[in-house]
């Protein structure tokens, strides 16, 4: 009998409340997220308005399950096409080894040798602003660690016994590498996967910090805090509100990444 | 000759390798080595490791370039069965998908075929039915090689090569693998090419032996004659040291 796996199912309890919390964010929010209000400008928290209000008057909590959203769509976003693209890259040159494996891990080094965050920044400036453009350049930035993590573990894998008997059997290049090789690394990609999500979930709130990420109107969790900052003294529940969805995010998916790995052991 | 499955002419295998100076030297594994291999016939394969065993097995299968000679085969591409099932099993996967495959990617079942032809491969191996849903590192280790000689069945090769294929297990499961390559043999006139550095099991199963010294063969008998009357000194010693 196994021992029951408790960050495994914390972290899925968390992570779905926490979806569900942005899904109901995008069909239905108590107040209208942009609308302003000079009556009720930096309420304390109240029935009225759960997470306060801004400087604006506007409703924090509405605010807060809109921009979640953002939040996750450019971290899902990130992750993904990191990983894919990453996958690939892995893949092909720790598999073919040589001349492959050369040409892109150089590529490779060379993107990983600018700081990430100031890659990202050169991205974004040359494709203008908006979360699809930063999802874009994160992704790109993404792509040089999982394609390191991904490329030792095709490496230690391509010289089994079972790849070779897979070979024998005439399986093609591209169904060895992924139906044959890849199921093997999914713990090890899993983990590497959660902790990238959480990666960019911080990445998008530091670069929407700086004010090169997602554009006003989209206002995501780290566009809010950075605009919380100022008021921090004056209006806590402000930076409150975005932080606490920003930590519960991170935690459950983080949790769940935890939970995985420990049920391969 | 005309029930010939493989026929090696002349091998002569080397490889290269570049020193930290850059310099290139050449290693010779292989010396003017010829056999050939009938059908229903099982040839034992010995001598201590390091003698280009494994080298003669990649030429064989295809894995590497033939460096110089002629290797023929006159029935389809040759199996392996390799001596650690563990390894050569994939992890992820269940013992059921795991002998599906070949059959995938040959292309030419569909999925209630495979799933018989499956179902059937599993009985001839004397594995339990149940197995399927298994991964290998769930099985014991005579049931993982019974899973392997499996999907080397599957294709339905004419010679399986084995490489140490019961030198990991004990004794009495070694006869029992031993004595399934054999009931195979006598109904499929399947052929072996048996690599092993155990005389005793060399003896129990195979028709003729090669004995491989530094590359060479240095002596080809069958077992009956080999054992009697063994020619070569390194043979003797070889004999000597299995008693």
């Amino acid at each position: 009998m196994k021992k029951r796996n408790y960050f495994l199912s914390c972290g899925l309890a968390l992570s779905a409340l926490v979806f569900a919390f942005i899904v109901l964010g995008y069909f239905w929010t108590p107040c209208d997220p942009m609308k302003m209000d000079g009556s009720v400008r930096e309420c304390a928290p109240s029935l009225a308005h759960l997470m306060g209000t801004d400087k604006f008057g506007r409703d924090i909590l509405s605010r807060v399950m809109k921009g979640a959203g953002s939040t996750l769509f450019v971290a899902l976003g990130t992750v993904v096409l990191g990983t894919a693209a990453g996958t690939l890259v892995g893949a092909l040159t720790g598999y073919f080894g040589g001349w492959v494996d050369e040409v892109l891990m150089r590529v490779n080094d060379a993107l990983s040798a600018f700081p990430s965050f100031l890659l990202a920044l050169v991205l974004v400036s040359v494709l203008g602003p908006g979360r699809k453009h930063l999802l874009l350049a994160l992704g790109i930035v993404f792509i040089p660690s999982y394609a390191r993590i991904v490329r030792t573990e095709f490496k230690r894998a391509s010289v089994q016994n079972y790849v070779k008997s897979a070979r024998l059997m005439g399986a093609s290049t591209a169904r060895i590498l992924f139906v044959h090789i890849l199921p093997n690394i999914w713990p090890v990609l899993l983990s590497a996967l959660t902790i990238g999500f959480n990666n960019a979930v911080l990445a998008e709130a530091a670069m929407s910090y700086l004010g090169i990420g997602v554009s006003p109107d989209e206002a995501s969790l780290g566009y809010m805090l950075s605009d919380s900052q100022a008021y921090l003294a004056a209006t806590p529940w402000y930076a409150f509100g975005a932080g606490v969805v920003i930590i519960l995010l991170i935690l459950g998916v983080g949790l769940i990444g935890e939970g995985l790995q420990r049920r391969e052991l | 000759m005309d029930d010939l499955v493989l026929e090696v002419k002349n091998l002569n295998a080397w490889y290269r390798e570049t020193d930290a100076r850059g310099r290139r030297t050449r290693h010779d594994v292989l010396f003017d080595v010829s056999f050939e291999l009938r059908r229903g016939e099982i040839l034992g394969l010995v001598g201590e490791s390091g003698t280009g065993k494994t080298t003669l097995v990649r030429n064989i299968l295809g894995l590497v370039n033939t460096n110089s000679g002629e290797i023929i085969h006159y029935t389809k591409r040759p199996q392996m069965i390799f001596q650690d099932p563990l390894s050569s099993l994939n992890p992820a996967r269940t013992v059921g998908w795991i002998l599906e495959e070949p059959l995938r990617i040959y292309g030419k079942y569909d999925a209630p075929e495979r799933k018989r032809r499956v179902a059937e491969i599993v009985r001839l191996v004397g594995l339990p039915a149940d197995c399927v849903a298994r991964r290998p590192r769930e099985l014991s280790g005579g049931q993982r090689q019974r899973v392997s000689i499996g999907v080397a069945l599957i294709q339905k090769p004419s010679l399986i090569i084995a490489d140490e294929p019961v030198s990991a297990l004990d004794v009495t499961i070694q006869r029992q693998i031993l004595e399934l390559m054999r009931s195979l043999r006598d109904e499929y006139a399947l052929s072996f090419l048996f690599i092993s550095h155990d005389l005793n099991v060399v003896y129990q199963l195979c028709d003729r032996v090669m004995v491989m010294k530094k590359g060479r063969i240095v002596e080809q008998n069958t077992v009956a004659e080999l054992f009697a009357n063994p020619r070569e000194e390194y043979t003797k010693t070889l004999l000597a040291a299995a008693d």
